[in-house]
């Protein structure tokens, strides 16, 4: 199979790429949420962003690419001690997966085979210390989102099954995209990504023609195309790197933290969650940008991103949230 | 090009260029026509495989193979048939393909494993189709209705021919072409690039002419477009985009614009603006009666649901113990029993999938104005519409609005006798208090929906809103009430169709329908009969 369309070959859409370029810097802000037209790349971004992440230093043979051998789970059974470098997982779950698809269950084949009982773990267990990607999110069946939640919420994934009982830690960033007109999502789940991005095609007739030109030399010219931006992946993945210990060193005055906590007063964001994200989203920004300290303007350019799916609706504001954070961020921070 | 030689080059283009172009929408009931070209697929040398809406999981992407598995002692799978990476697949009945296997399909295209798609979509209107999801993954759509029976052939294209590079230019003729039809995807254009090449290697050539694009565009573009294109208004219809830097360039190159859209405009199909207005409401999930819902009392029975959830849920015996076999060799250690043993964990819960019923709210404007103008047509509507609720088991209720208040007359009910004895007495006079009945409407028409039912209100109005929600007679206040109601309309996603009654048509009307993303429908000099086809027209599927 092809390598997948490079992340940095997409035509605009550069809070889609902000959005994602700042879950790989912290991934403690939590997942992202691409909702958008057909057709705008929200696909092409996610399976390109695995070629983008820096790899991770993982056991080998651990089944939940745990970083240290002590880490690994005792039902893993995992011997060897060695480390080795593997690329970030990136897991597609599909809609229609089973429960146990997603959980992970008892290993069907040992059972019924050699009468053993054994753990086969699921799609949230290869997802650990990376993403997991759920197209058209909003279709997904309640019992997943369940168990998604849960799972996104204590970063630990517990079966109870056959008199088995396993835990495995399961921190995966949640990436989600889909159609509005589709059907909405529950604000539970709304609730666990830390960025939202609304895509739309863009409207600049160069860009399209640049959309078009690109994934036609994609096709055509393959070997020249990948060569020329694999050396911008390269570079953006540089970039992400150096960002991580940059954020080490970030100063955070209090004034910045006085922002944050105006901004989501003055939007009545529902809880504390919102202040927190806004603050680690506004580091790893300024830290993308190599800057020393946060600031003002750091806060002000990843309001919408953080706080955009945050408000309460308002039936009657026709011109949705995204006019009002940014009218409100105005307001606030200029003054 | 005829219909059929339009058809006949889809398959042919789809055939060069499988993995770039996705395959083909095949739009037509069951007929010769659909046979003709189902054998000419046939006629192919790639290897098929067939798909069906209500294929499960464990068939497209393979699942164990239980009674091999026990009867042999070690592991068979059943290789799911995604797995059949080198196969021309056809999807069966695609209208009634529900969304996980929408977007199966979709990720199974995106990676790009299929050496083509034909997707039989037998959709009985303009409502009812292929999710969108897949289509515009797919680059062709026939449509087999225009296809005469002489002009079917029985052979198949070849479908070979040398690598083509793409001209200069031609990346930018097409996507301006396609902003000036209204298609806003970007897979449209990446496609007709994609035809026009495969369609020059098809005639040997190794380069693109006027023709190869002529054939691309129209057979690419045509199903897409959202409007038509004029003359006078060169310029792409989006209002943020600059003014147009890349002109001149287009011109140098040899494949004039007009030509294109000459290509386009024979290639449209017929009754197009009809689609385009009834295509531009929401989410067009929703057919014929109510909405689908879940349940585990009655309906269609779907594939049983792991372990059960509720207390009310009905065990699926066969579904549990087909859960429980593969564990037997396990527990039968455990324990010295020879009968099967059962644990809460292999509980399946039934589950089942209906209609919910339609429920019909009337909300009429019994006010002076109307009742001077065309109350007793309106009257004779809800009648003839009444008898069609009717026959299709459809709820009915009636609330009129007038002097300051709205009042349901009848709260939701089948009773055809009732409803016309109310609405008989129904006197007029008083101002209009639209805001009111909107109000009205909504709640009722929530009610409804906890119920489990499907709301649809049709608003009867000469569109003279002067009684304002607070009940008084402010025209300007009355208004803005009237279109704030109708976006809380909006917001509840219920469905809904506005019939302007008054004498002449009213722009504010047709603005309070954009507001309540509903239907309006203008008829001033309509008869009861042609205002009650009108509606029928918009409900039925």
């Amino acid at each position: 199979m092809k390598q997948p369309f490079p992340f940095s070959a997409i035509v605009g859409q550069t809070d889609m790429k902000l959005a994602m370029t700042l879950t790989a810097i912290d991934p403690s802000i939590g997942g992202v949420l691409v909702f958008g037209d057909r057709g705008t790349g929200k696909s092409t971004a996610v399976r390109a962003l695995a070629a983008l992440l820096p790899p991770i230093t993982a056991v080998k043979g651990c089944p939940v690419n745990s970083a240290t051998p002590a880490d690994c789970p005792d039902w893993a059974h995992v011997t060897g001690k060695t480390l080795h470098d593997v690329p970030t997982p990136v897991i597609d779950l599909p809609l229609g997966a089973s429960e146990d698809r997603v959980t992970g269950a008892l290993d069907i084949e040992k059972a019924l085979t050699s009468g053993e009982k054994a753990f086969q773990p699921g799609l949230l267990a290869a997802a650990n210390r990376g993403y997991l990607y759920i197209d058209e999110v909003n279709l997904l069946e309640d019992h997943i989102v369940d168990l998604l939640l849960d799972v996104a919420q204590s970063g630990e994934n517990v079966i109870e099954r056959e008199g088995l009982s396993i835990r495995h830690a399961a921190r995966f960033v949640l990436v989600g995209s889909g159609n509005p007109e589709e059907g909405e999502l529950r604000p539970q789940l709304l609730d666990r990504f830390g960025l939202s991005v609304d895509v739309a095609s863009p409207t600049d007739i160069d860009e399209r023609v640049e959309v078009i030109k690109r994934r036609d030399a994609y096709e055509n010219n393959h070997a020249a195309f990948m060569l020329r931006w694999q050396a911008e992946d390269a570079a953006l993945r540089d970039q992400i790197l150096g960002a991580r210990e940059t954020l080490k060193k970030l100063k955070t005055p209090d004034s910045s933290l006085r922002d944050v906590a105006m901004l989501c007063l003055k939007l009545g964001s529902d809880g504390l969650r919102g202040e927190l994200t806004l603050l680690k989203a506004a580091r790893a920004y300024a830290a993308l940008r190599n800057d020393t300290a946060l600031t003002r303007a750091h806060v002000g350019d990843t309001a919408g991103l953080v706080l955009r799916h945050r408000l309460r609706r308002d039936p009657l504001d026709d011109a949705g949230s995204g006019t009002r954070v940014t009218r409100i961020v105005a307001e606030v921070l200029d003054a | 090009m005829t219909p059929w030689a339009q058809a006949e080059m889809a398959l042919a283009l789809m055939r060069c260029y499988p993995v770039g172009l996705g395959g083909i929408v095949l739009r037509g009931r069951v007929g010769p026509a659909r046979d003709a070209f189902l054998r000419l697929v046939a006629k192919t040398d790639t290897k098929q495989a067939k798909l069906h809406p209500n294929m499960t999981n464990d068939a497209l992407d393979g699942s164990l193979d239980l009674t091999q598995t026990l009867s042999t002692g070690h592991i068979a799978m059943h290789a799911g048939l995604l797995t059949k990476t080198d196969h021309l697949f056809t999807l069966a009945m695609a209208e009634r393909t529900p969304p996980y296997l929408a977007a199966r399909l979709a990720m199974a295209l995106d990676a790009g494993e299929m050496r083509g798609f034909i997707a039989l979509d037998e959709g009985a209107d303009e409502t009812e189709g292929l999710s969108p999801v897949i289509a515009d993954r797919l680059a062709f759509r026939v449509d087999l209705n225009g296809i005469a029976m002489g002009d079917i052939t029985g052979t198949p294209l070849p479908a070979s021919g040398p690598a083509i590079a793409t001209p200069d230019g031609l990346a930018e003729q097409l996507t301006l072409l396609a902003l000036r039809l209204g298609i806003n995807s970007l897979r449209a254009p990446i496609f007709a690039l994609r035809a026009a090449k495969a369609h020059a290697a098809l005639h040997g050539r190794s380069t693109v002419t006027d023709d190869d694009v002529g054939a691309a565009v129209a057979l690419v573009y045509a199903h897409r477009a959202t409007q038509i294109p004029t003359d006078d208004d060169p310029q792409p219809p989006t209002p943020d985009t600059p003014p147009d830097q890349s002109g001149p360039s287009t011109q140098d190159t040899q494949i004039p614009d007009d030509m294109l859209l000459d290509a386009v405009m024979s290639a449209l199909p017929a009754g197009l603006l009809n689609q385009l207005q009834s295509g531009a409401g929401k989410n067009g999930a929703g057919a014929g009666s109510g909405k689908l819902i879940l349940g585990n009392r009655r309906g269609r029975p779907l594939s049983p649901r792991d372990r059960t959830a509720r207390k009310s849920d009905r065990i699926d015996l066969l579904g549990t113990l087909r859960a429980a076999v593969p564990w037997q060799t396990l527990r039968k250690q455990q324990t010295s029993t020879t009968r099967p043993v059962i644990r809460p964990a292999d509980l399946r819960a039934r589950r089942y999938q209906n209609l919910s019923d339609r429920v019909l709210i009337f909300a009429v404007d019994a006010s002076g104005s109307a009742a001077l103008a065309r109350l007793n047509e309106a009257k004779g509507a809800i009648e003839i519409l009444l008898s069609e609720a009717y026959s299709r088991r459809d709820h009915v209720a009636l609330i009129s609005f007038r002097g300051t208040e709205a009042e349901t007359l009848l709260p939701p009910t089948r009773s055809l006798v009732q409803t016309k004895r109310r609405l008989a007495a129904l006197p007029g006079g008083g101002g209009t208090p639209l805001a009111a009945g909107l109000q009205a409407a909504m709640i009722l028409a929530q009610a409804t929906q906890k119920r489990g039912q499907t709301p649809t209100i049709v608003v009867l109005t000469d569109g003279r809103s002067n009684v304002a929600l607070d009940g008084t007679g402010n025209r300007a206040q009355a208004a803005a009430d009237a279109t704030d109601m109708g976006q809380q309309i909006r917001k509840t996603g219920i469905d809904s169709i506005v019939i302007d009654t008054g004498a002449r048509p009213d722009q504010s009307l047709s603005q309070l329908a954009t507001a309540m993303a509903g239907h309006y429908i203008a008829l001033p000099r309509a008869n009861a009969e042609r205002l009650s086809d009108s509606v029928s027209s918009h409900l039925m599927a």
